[in-house]
């Protein structure tokens, strides 16, 4: 008799995931932590500028800072210049504060090894700003190792250099605008899908085994289809020179002249991210529904039941398992959906997760996409605990 | 006359009641079986039914039965025989092709199937699984507008009906199989119709809650008297718990009788054959004598019973109980008298099988009572049996021997 529990089987199974984990760990968890870091963390002005940022820790902060801290910036600026890593201080800088991409960059090429009288002197001789405490205030913040500027600039929030929290001036608030854009677009596409899906789910799970497997195809070849074909078919139908425009008018219930903005707006967002995300809607709603024996809406009828009662107390109940694995798997990816915005959504369909790209590829701000996508992490995350929160154990886990 | 007494119970010693020649109901049985036979007012009529799902193959067809107030009427047969599409035609679930069903003298043709006031016992149970047991029950009354306090009274007293206080609140899941059947039954007799159809309700479950649900539905059924429908394949459940049972074959009613008329008088090769076991003979008819005729089976001729209309020279079966046949009769004392080989004898407890070939067939069965003295036979033993010509039923012939 052996004692104890043996554990190796357990091991053997656990060894046997070891790739998977591997994988999972390098193409998911270090991106993920990547991303974070990237969030929180800027070591770029720091590294440049150590001797000059450690000497405006002493500084009070309203007067222009002594000769010794323009001559520490004027050494590292020089050193910046020749290592080449100035144009990356100046982007930094200029984040925090906009022009100051211009004034680091020029000041970094015009100084020169030995001071025009001070450094001081030079540094306003080259610009003017160097004479405010502002541009210190930004050089300072920029130098931040560790900085919460991304998630407050992600919220549009910011740092005034007396280091109390405001709201970002007015033309340059976006980002909560388009978080609730995003949030409303989101809901009203699961509303669509379930509103579109739900019938559609019932009609397959309760027809006869060849049709409804018929029509199951047909809901998952979609699925199936690459999703720029499906994108771009939209594009081809809801254009200006489109298919339903040239129908419309050729029925002429449109003038040719008005013909209709169907894409590039938030119009052709809405119709090609319903339809993308359909069958994540009727998948889990099918699943649900074939489980429900028929039996159960003849038993309502035969206890003396309405179609309206039977189905509202009898099959609804049993099918919200389904619809709340499905809008939950609609909402969650209707938030993070960037192609087909991107590609229909012209400027006014334009949701949170572009706003990612943007920074990433085009402004290189990583750090602030890296902000506003751990925001949108944090939100679907809280979105799936309530779920499980309130479905319980009952409910179709999703994740 | 020796021939116009034949009948099983003189033959087994009973006190007899004649036998009417047109083959109505013959016995006096319990008193609650007369109650049955002598109430003739019709609950629920199946007039000419007829019912095709496809417009081509005929589901059910000049379908004729009467179900009388009160009674616990079971259908019977194999399955494809139309039983469970006469109770859904019944329940409104489905539309007969051509015929008319009246509920209480009243054509249901245009009522939907909330609107009949039926109880329905479904083959899985169909409990509302996010309902707790206590919010099936009121589903019905609720759905019909019952106040709250009315509601309570009902589900409880239902509750206790089929033996379930204490379980109010639990949900579906969590009870068993036995349990949820209870539910059921309890659901759909709680807004007290007068009219109950079960489809199957015991086929999920294991033999002996079977047996005890079996009973269980008989002592409500007496309890509340109402109507009941029950739908079954299983024979034996059907003959435990029915008033009357119709057996159906192929979407037609091959006989309706009480369980005992059934089994001691079928008047069709099949239902002798669905309805307990049965030895069969084939042959033709040689000579007719009133109720009495000779068949010639092979060579030998054996008399039997007339049940079916026939004339010498027409094709017959011939039906025999094993527990009927006689080893080692005195001679002359049966009409049926011959040779048999016993083949083997299969040991089952409280009876023993003797299988024997006689008569031309190797396939015939005896049953004898374990008991001591009777049958004292080896395998491989020459022995003569013997059976009464009342016990040998002469039907239609039912041609080879089908799958049941």
């Amino acid at each position: 008799m052996r004692r104890g529990r043996d554990w190796r089987p357990q091991l053997r199974a656990a060894g046997l995931a070891l790739p998977l984990v591997a994988f999972v760990g390098v193409t998911f968890v270090a991106p993920l932590a990547t991303m974070f870091s990237r969030s929180v963390y800027d070591a770029v002005v720091a590294d440049a500028l150590p001797e000059t940022l450690a000497l405006l820790e002493g500084w009070d902060g309203e007067s222009v800072p002594g000769e010794e801290v323009f001559a520490a910036a004027a050494r590292e600026l020089m050193r910046a210049q020749e290592e080449r890593v100035i144009g990356q201080v100046a982007g930094r800088v200029n984040r925090v504060q906009g022009g100051m991409r211009s004034i680091v960059a020029v000041t970094g090429r015009r100084l020169a090894a030995a001071p025009d009288g001070s450094w001081r002197e030079t540094f306003v001789g080259i610009d003017p700003a160097w004479g405010e405490a502002g541009t210190w205030h930004a050089l300072r913040t920029a130098g931040e190792r560790y900085t919460s500027r991304h998630y407050l600039a992600a919220v549009d929030l910011r740092r005034l250099p007396d280091g109390s929290i405001a709201r970002q001036e007015e033309d340059r608030r976006i980002y909560l605008r388009l978080f609730a854009r995003t949030f409303l677009v989101s809901l009203s596409i699961t509303g669509l899908c379930l509103l579109f899906g739900y019938p559609l789910a019932h009609f397959i799970a309760h027809a006869p085994p060849r049709r409804a497997g018929l029509l199951l195809a047909l809901v998952l070849v979609p699925f199936w289809t690459s999703l720029l074909v499906r994108t771009t078919s939209w594009i081809v139908l809801l254009q200006g020179q489109g298919v339903i425009n040239d129908i419309l008018v050729a029925l002429r219930l449109v003038s040719d002249d008005g013909r209709l903005a169907l894409i590039y707006n938030m119009t052709g967002t809405f119709v090609a991210m319903t339809h993308v995300l359909l069958p994540f809607m009727v998948l889990p709603l099918y699943s649900v529904m074939r489980g429900i024996p028929r039996s159960h809406m003849d038993a309502a009828a035969s206890l003396g039941a309405g179609p309206a009662q039977g189905f509202l107390r009898v099959y609804w109940p049993q099918t919200l398992p389904g619809v709340g694995a499905g809008s939950l798997l609609v909402f969650i990816l209707a938030i993070g959906y960037y192609i087909t915005p991107a590609l229909v959504g012209g400027s006014t369909g334009q949701l949170i997760s572009n706003m990612v790209a943007y920074h990433m590829q085009t402004s290189l701000n990583w750090g602030l996409a890296s902000a506003l996508g751990a925001i949108i992490l944090a939100c679907v995350i809280g979105l799936y605990l309530l779920y499980e929160r309130l479905a319980g154990t009952e409910g179709v886990r999703v994740a | 006359m020796a021939r116009r007494t034949i009948c099983r119970f003189a033959a087994n010693g009973f006190d007899s009641t004649l036998r009417a020649p047109s083959g109505v109901p013959p016995f006096v049985y319990t008193e609650q079986d007369q109650r049955v036979t002598t109430q003739a007012d019709p609950h629920v009529e199946f007039e000419d039914i007829a019912k095709s799902y496809d417009g081509r193959v005929m589901a059910v067809q000049g379908l004729n039965l009467s179900v009388r107030r009160g009674e616990f009427l079971s259908l019977l047969g194999p399955s494809g025989s139309g039983k469970t599409t006469c109770l859904m035609m019944l329940a409104g679930f489905e539309t007969p092709t051509a015929g008319a069903i009246r509920i209480a003298g009243r054509s249901v043709h245009a009522l939907p199937p909330r609107k009949r006031g039926i109880g329905m016992v479904f083959q899985d149970y169909a409990l509302f699984p996010h309902m707790t047991v206590e919010d099936n029950l009121a589903f019905p009354l609720d759905v019909r507008g019952i106040g709250r306090d009315r509601r309570g009274e009902l589900v409880d007293r239902a509750l206790k009906l089929v033996r379930l206080e204490g379980f109010e609140k639990r949900r579906p899941g969590q009870l068993s199989g036995g349990q949820q059947q209870r539910v059921a039954i309890a659901r759909a007799l709680v807004f007290e119709p007068e009219l109950v159809l079960m489809d199957e309700p015991l086929g999920a479950l294991d033999r002996h809650l079977r047996e005890e649900l079996q009973y269980e539905i008989r002592r409500i059924h007496r309890t509340l008297g109402v109507t009941i429908v029950y739908v079954t394949h299983d024979q034996q459940e059907a003959m435990v718990m029915s008033d009357r049972i119709a057996v159906l074959r192929d979407g037609m009613v091959e006989q309706v009788a009480a369980p005992e008329a059934l089994y001691e008088e079928p008047e069709r090769s099949f239902v002798a054959r669905f309805i307990g076991e049965n030895n069969r003979l084939h042959g033709r008819v040689a000579t007719v004598d009133g109720d009495v005729c000779d068949v010639k089976v092979g060579a030998q001729v054996v008399r039997g019973y007339r049940v079916v209309d026939c004339r010498p020279g027409d094709p017959v079966t011939l039906s025999i109980r094993p527990e009927r046949i006689t080893l080692h009769p005195e001679p002359g004392v049966f009409s049926n008298q011959f040779d048999a080989v016993i083949e083997h004898i299969t040991f089952v407890g409280d009876h023993l099988r003797i299988h024997m070939e006689t008569c031309g067939r190797a396939d015939f069965v005896a049953k004898i009572s374990n008991v001591v003295g009777q049958g004292a036979v080896l395998e491989g033993d020459e022995i003569r049996v013997g059976w009464t010509a009342a016990d040998c039923r002469v039907l239609d012939y039912g041609g080879a021997e089908g799958a049941v």
